[in-house]
Order: C-alpha cells, then sequence, then structure tokens
C-alpha cells in the first residue's frame, strides 16, 4: 500500500478536477439544452432570438463534457471503460443528440430557407434526446448499472426530470437575457418545468440510499443525519424562492422592471449545485457504486503529476477568459439583423 | 444475428467516426489562418475586399468548426466504448497528452470563437483580431497534440512497461518520438492545401456564375497561390515522411508498395491487385528500379518484402491503394494548381474549362487527407500501439449487435451530414452572390453579424 500513498492525494485531486467539470458542464450546457428542448415550443420570431442567445456559449459549454468525460479516461482509464461499456446505448443516443443540435444550430441559417423548419426541429430533438439519456444514465449509474425493471423505470424517470431540470435552467436563462412577450412566456415555461425537476431531485434523493447499504449509514446514522439536513431543506427552500419570484414576475416584467428576473436561474444553479453536492458526498469514494473506488482505478501517479502541472496553469486561465466572453456578451440578447 | 467479428466491427465504427471526423478540422485548422491572412490585409490595406471575403469564408468556417466539435465529442466517447484496453495499457501515456490536448486547445478555441463569430458588434477591431489569432494557435495546437499521440502509437519510446502497462520514462522523447516531425509537418501542409483548394474551388464556383465581387477574385488568387506554394513542400515532406516509415514501420511500407519478397531493384507499381490468399499482386503495371529508387535512394537498393513479416503486416489491398488515391490526388493537385496558378498570373483569370477543374477539386483535399490517414492507421495493423498493443486486445465486450446496431445509426447520420455539409457551402456560395435585397433579413441570426459601418453596401 506504501507504493500508492504517494498518489493517494492525487486521485482525490482529479476526483475534484473531474466534478468540477461535470458540474459546470451540467449546469453550462443544461441552460442551452434547456433553451433546445424550449425551442419546440416557441414562435419562429422566437426561435431566432432563443438560439441567438446562447449562440455565442454553446461550444464552450460543450467542451465542459469533453474536460469531464476526458480526466475520467485520463486519471480513471479502468472506470472509464467500465462506465461507458455498461452506458453504452445511452451514450451513443447522447451522442446523436449532441450531433444533431450542434450541426442544426448552424444549418438552420446556413441552409435553404425552406429547409430551416427541419433544422429547427433536429435541434428539438437533438436537445431533447440528448438531455433525456444523461438523465437516464445518472439514473443507471445511480443503481450500479443495473438493468432490472425497477431500476430501468427509474432511470427513466430521472431522464424525464433532468429534462425538467434543464428547461428550468433554460427558462431562467431566457429570464435574464430575453425581453417582452418571449420573457412572459420563460415564466409559463419555468413553471411547469418547476414541479418535474423536484420529483426528479426527490426520487434520487429516495432511490440513492435505498441502493448501498453504506449509502444509507452515511446519511441516516447519528450524528450524520442532522449535520447533512441542512441540504435538503435548503434545497426545498430555493424551490419555494424559485416559485415566489415565478408568481411575481408576470406583473412586474409587463411593467419593464426587471427586479429579480435573474432570481429563477440562480436559485435553480444553487439547487443543482447542492444536488450535486448530495450525490458526491453519497458516492464517494466510489466511481462504480460499492465496486470501483478512485484508487483503484487511478492512472499512475507520475502521469497524473504531468497532468496536474498543465491543469495547474490552464484551468484559472479558463476561468478566466470564460469570465471575459460572458462579459462581452453581457445584457439581453440582441436580435442580430443583418444590416 | 451478427455474426461479424465484434473487433472488426469496432473498428469499422471507429473508423467511420474518425473520418467523418477529421474532415472537419482538416479545414478549420488552416481556414483560421486564412481568415487571419483576410483580417490582417483588411487591417493594412482597408480594401473592403479582404472584409468581405473574411465574413464569407468565416461563415463556412463557424459550420465546419461545429460539425469538428460534435463529432470531436463521439471520439472522446468511443476511446472507452470500443478500445477499453487501450487506456488501460497506454493510458499513463496517451492520458496526459489528450489531456493536454482538451486543456490547452479546446477551450481556446472554443471560448474565443464565440467572439470572433460573434462578438464583431461588441469588441473593438483589434481584440477581434486577436481573437482571431488566439483560434488559430488553438486549432494548430490542437492538432500538434493529436499528432503526437498518434505519433507515439506508430512510434512508441520512451516507456517502459510494467505489470502490462506502459509508464512514462521520458516526456520529452515521448512528444517528440521519431515520427512526429514527419506527420505534423505531412498533416498542417495536408490541412494547409484542403483549405487551399477550398477557398479555390468556391470562389472559382461564384466567378464561373458571373460573381465578379473583388472578394471572389482574391478569395480565388489567395487559394490558387497557397496550392501551388504548398504542394511542392507537401511531395517533399510525404517523400520524407516515406522514408521515415522505412525506417519504423518496415512492414507498412512494404503494404504500400505491394513488395511481398524481400527483393533488389523493386519496381514502382502504378496498378496491381494485391491478393492476400495467393501473397502475390495480379495485373501488375510497374515502372522498373523506381521503387527501390524511391525509397533506398539507388536503383538496385533492397526493400523488405511482406513475408518477413507474417502475422505482423497490415492488410495489403487497402493500404496499397489508399496510397495510390493520395498520390494520384496530389499529382493532379500540382498540376491544375500550378497551371491556375500561371494563367492567373498571365491573363488574370482562368480559362472557364480550369475553373470548372478547380471546382470540381474543392474537396479533393479531403480524399487526399483520408487516404492518407487510411495508409497510416490500417497500415499499423494489426498494432493498435505499433509493436506494444494489439488492436483485437483493446477491444471491448460489447456485443457484436449492440456495435452494429450504432454503427448504422452513425454512418447514416455522418453521410446525411457530410452531404448537407457540401450542400450548404455551395449554397452560400450562391447566396452570396446575389443582390442583398433578395437575402432573407433573418437569414443570419446565428452566423457572423457585421456593423453596418464596415459593409460596403451601405448607401
Amino acid at each position: 500500500m506504501e507504493m500508492f500513498a504517494d498518489g493517494k492525494w492525487l486521485a482525490v485531486v482529479f476526483l475534484g478536477l473531474m466534478g468540477i467539470s461535470m458540474l459546470a458542464y451540467v449546469i453550462l450546457d443544461g441552460y442551452d439544452l434547456g433553451v433546445g428542448i424550449l425551442l419546440h415550443r416557441a414562435s419562429d420570431e422566437h426561435k431566432d432570438v432563443m438560439i441567438s442567445s446562447i449562440g455565442p456559449f454553446w461550444d464552450a459549454n460543450e467542451t465542459w463534457l469533453v474536460l469531464g468525460v476526458g480526466i475520467l479516461l485520463v486519471a480513471f482509464p479502468s472506470a472509464h471503460g467500465v462506465i461507458l461499456t455498461a452506458l453504452y446505448l445511452p451514450v451513443a443516443v447522447m451522442l446523436l443528440g449532441l450531433i444533431l443540435r450542434g450541426v442544426a444550430f448552424d444549418f438552420r441559417v446556413k441552409a435553404e430557407a425552406h429547409h430551416k423548419p427541419l433544422w429547427n426541429f433536429a435541434f428539438y430533438a437533438g436537445s431533447l434526446l440528448a438531455s433525456f439519456s444523461q438523465g437516464v444514465m445518472l439514473g443507471l449509474y445511480i443503481t450500479g448499472f443495473n438493468y432490472g425493471a425497477l431500476s430501468l423505470l427509474f432511470a427513466l424517470i430521472t431522464g424525464l426530470c433532468l429534462c425538467a431540470g434543464y428547461g428550468l435552467l433554460g427558462s431562467g436563462w431566457l429570464l435574464m437575457k430575453t425581453t417582452g412577450e418571449l420573457q412572459q412566456q420563460a415564466v409559463v415555461w419555468a413553471q411547469r418545468s418547476l414541479w418535474l425537476t423536484g420529483l426528479g431531485i426527490a426520487a434520487i434523493s429516495i432511490v440513492t440510499p435505498m441502493v448501498s447499504q453504506r449509502i444509507f449509514e452515511k446519511w441516516f446514522t447519528l450524528p450524520y443525519l442532522f449535520m447533512l439536513m441542512p441540504i435538503p431543506i435548503a434545497t426545498a427552500i430555493l424551490f419555494f424562492v424559485i416559485d415566489r419570484a415565478l408568481r411575481r414576475l408576470p406583473k412586474r416584467l409587463a411593467e419593464g422592471n426587471e427586479y429579480g428576473a435573474w432570481v429563477p436561474f440562480a436559485a435553480t444553479v444553487g439547487i443543482f449545485l447542492l444536488a450535486f453536492y448530495g450525490l458526491a458526498y453519497s458516492l464517494f469514494p466510489y466511481l462504480v457504486v460499492d465496486h470501483i473506488d478512485i484508487w483503484q482505478a487511478a492512472s499512475a501517479p507520475e502521469s497524473l503529476k504531468i497532468i496536474l502541472a498543465g491543469t495547474a496553469v490552464v484551468l484559472p486561465a479558463i476561468f478566466g477568459y470564460t469570465i471575459y466572453a460572458y462579459r462581452v456578451f453581457w445584457g439581453k440578447a440582441r436580435e442580430l439583423t443583418y444590416y | 444475428m451478427f455474426d461479424i467479428d465484434p473487433v472488426l466491427l469496432a473498428r469499422a465504427q471507429f473508423g467511420a467516426n474518425i473520418t467523418f471526423h477529421i474532415l472537419f478540422p482538416t479545414i478549420s485548422i488552416s481556414l483560421t489562418w486564412v481568415l487571419l491572412f483576410f483580417k490582417m490585409r483588411y487591417n493594412s490595406t482597408g480594401d473592403m475586399k479582404w472584409m468581405d471575403a473574411y465574413k464569407f469564408w468565416v461563415k463556412i468556417f463557424a459550420l465546419t468548426f461545429a460539425l469538428g466539435v460534435v463529432s470531436g465529442i463521439t471520439m472522446s466517447f468511443q476511446f472507452g466504448t470500443n478500445w477499453p484496453g487501450f487506456m488501460e495499457t497506454v493510458g499513463n501515456i496517451a492520458g496526459p497528452l489528450l489531456a493536454y490536448e482538451v486543456l490547452t486547445a479546446f477551450f481556446l478555441e472554443a471560448t474565443f470563437l464565440g467572439i470572433m463569430l460573434f462578438g464583431f458588434n461588441r469588441v473593438s477591431n483589434r481584440v477581434h483580431t486577436i481573437a482571431t489569432l488566439l483560434v488559430a494557435i488553438g486549432t494548430t495546437m490542437s492538432a500538434f497534440w493529436i499528432l503526437v499521440l498518434n505519433s507515439w502509437m506508430q512510434t512508441p519510446v520512451g516507456f517502459e512497461m510494467i505489470n502490462g502497462k506502459a509508464h512514462a520514462t521520458d516526456w520529452l522523447a515521448i512528444v517528440f518520438n521519431p515520427s512526429f516531425p514527419y506527420r505534423f509537418t505531412h498533416m498542417m501542409l495536408a490541412s494547409g492545401l484542403t483549405v487551399a483548394f477550398l477557398v479555390a474551388g468556391i470562389s472559382a464556383y461564384r466567378w464561373l456564375r458571373g460573381d465578379r465581387a473583388d472578394s471572389v477574385l482574391a478569395a480565388l488568387k489567395t487559394g490558387v497561390y497557397l496550392a501551388a506554394m504548398l504542394i511542392p513542400l507537401q511531395i517533399l515532406a510525404g517523400d520524407m515522411h516515406g522514408l521515415n516509415t522505412l525506417k519504423h514501420q518496415p512492414a507498412k511500407v512494404a503494404a504500400m508498395e505491394g513488395v511481398w519478397n524481400t527483393e533488389r531493384g523493386v519496381p514502382l507499381l502504378l496498378f496491381a491487385i494485391p491478393e492476400e490468399k495467393t501473397r502475390t499482386n495480379k495485373f501488375e503495371i510497374g515502372i522498373p528500379k523506381l521503387a527501390s529508387l524511391i525509397l533506398t535512394h539507388d536503383p538496385n537498393g533492397e526493400v523488405k518484402g511482406l513475408n518477413d513479416f507474417i502475422g505482423k503486416h497490415p492488410p495489403v489491398f487497402q493500404v496499397f491503394w489508399a496510397f495510390r488515391i493520395m498520390v494520384g490526388v496530389g499529382m493532379l493537385m500540382l498540376a491544375v494548381s500550378w497551371l491556375a496558378a500561371w494563367q492567373l498570373n498571365r491573363k488574370g483569370e482562368t480559362h472557364p474549362w480550369l475553373t470548372r477543374a478547380l471546382i470540381g477539386m474543392s474537396f479533393s483535399g479531403w480524399v487526399a487527407t483520408v487516404a492518407g490517414w487510411y495508409v497510416t492507421e490500417i497500415g499499423r495493423q494489426p498494432f493498435l500501439v505499433y509493436g506494444v498493443l494489439r488492436t483485437a486486445d483493446a477491444a471491448s465486450t460489447v456485443s457484436s449487435g449492440m456495435i452494429a446496431t450504432t454503427f448504422f445509426m452513425y454512418l447514416i447520420t455522418y453521410v446525411v451530414l457530410t452531404i448537407s455539409y457540401i450542400s450548404v457551402v455551395f449554397y452560400l456560395a450562391r447566396k452570396a452572390g446575389e443582390p442583398l435585397e433578395n437575402t432573407p433579413v433573418s437569414a443570419d441570426v446565428a452566423g457572423t453579424s457585421i456593423p453596418p459601418q464596415l459593409s460596403t453596401n451601405k448607401p
């Protein structure tokens, strides 16, 4: 074991980096996937605005997925193989979805005008497929890749609820980035997504401790039960905050008052953070529930150190210019007109 | 239901995916540098034609980049789904290289791309030029790291095997492994040529349709002159790359040349049907002693034959013909680009039949590049990492049926998207030539927006 003593902290660091990347992906690509799902319900005129609100960001947002999966691949190679082989089909469907929406984004405005509705549909369908399969993967992952009927039902529920969660993020984003009729529409979309998102988080909170005795004990023994109570309580409060904001916003926005338009988005991000934290706490230190832990799966320490050196230099730079890019495109999405 | 070998299916699927993927980076790597050239010409001359050329080509760039990103995401997953044994065996070396690719390059591109494409109204001209430069550097660095990894898989050095896993001993040797400088140069030139012919071909298309905008001629000249300049360099680089391969992977070269027995004074085969069953070539047509001359710089030099590598050499037919297609397209490129450059120099335009030839060769770079990759990748078989890891040992346990289903799903998507891409590029070229009032106002919402004060069409 002393041979790995040196590598022990490295595996934890990389687990943290992977967690940050995955979290960044879920929140950042989450809102643009959400906008894609909502696209189907919007008028043609609104579709253009919705797309232009995510236009400058989606490339970089999806790159977080490559980074997250990349870290899994380079830091925990054997777990990468096991997880992705177990999730072969949903991964393939997700990739198809991401391909469809990525290309539709460009084709919808560049192909001949009468093809535009087709590409709009591809953008919506791609976003929906990608979101749903990510949710299904989450469900399968939590149950430790059990393909029994109940686990599959749970995975379908998480798939559905993740679509709703992304829809909530997406409508929160539109609330901040758009005006007028579309902004009002976003309030309605957010209200509809809210309860399904709540259902998803509740389902995950109930099922996760049922899968593993170890996880059950981590949550439901004293003193942990009390120490962890703030997580569900804070989540419930955030749901309440969003609900209240959504009730008040239509009137306020109609009067041209933008106060609090950012609240639903920020609170949704808060909910995702808490849910992520709860899940991470349950699973640690396992990459595959109760089967493969991070130290069994980690690469050789000398390779991890090389990657870490590069990451330490580059990650702050990435944060720096991501913030810069968001600042450049700050404010309401402009209806980009052609001359 | 599916009796096909799962390893073959996994290879076909991965091959289809990587073939589809490489089409787009091949364009975007060099197209950013061409865009930077247009932008800097505009900055220094103030001539609107350069900005118009930029505006047109940046749309094609955005489209290309999007296709590259989505097909690239697929790659990062298929490493695990198709070749779990790859990362388990050489993950300690491949891991950091892939990580550096994503970290240093991907983010640089993806983040500044937003500013490059959509930030024209929001940042100063200088910041916009810098964003373009950073995207160009990003795409090139991406290619650098990926080619390091690929070259290392061809000529692995700087590591030791401990308990069946590769551990790095010398990172500098790994990065600058023996085939890397050649492969990197060869690929960069391939990218440059692909873009040169694309820019020349699409501009020729607009020219032939009667679009006489200054920007069309400027782009046509840029494309033709760039092609004429790069093609001799590429032939030289290709030759050196071949000699490097002969040194490190003689079995691959034997397959490329269709040489079964080790011989002296080997002819250069122009045509042949190599048959693996009988281990002979049918219908050989060749130029005596030329292969020996090219490979050993001696007409009677000895070339190792495939029979020296039984069980360790690649499938011959594919490598042999992929190589001939690549070289054939290269020769065609030389003829067309030099003739076009000469005509442009003398008469200021190209003869209509040459213009048509240029249009026909718009995507010729793709053919040569893909054929070249087939030579080097199929040529590495039966190994995944040459001499270290066999492809069959790295394959996953996923069933044939599952792979076949997803394979056809991917394949259909790729065919549809490639056709869509090509037709949209030509459609954009037609649309660019139309008078502006005919263009739908919302046509460019997600495309690029150029501030009105820079437009040539302002009243």
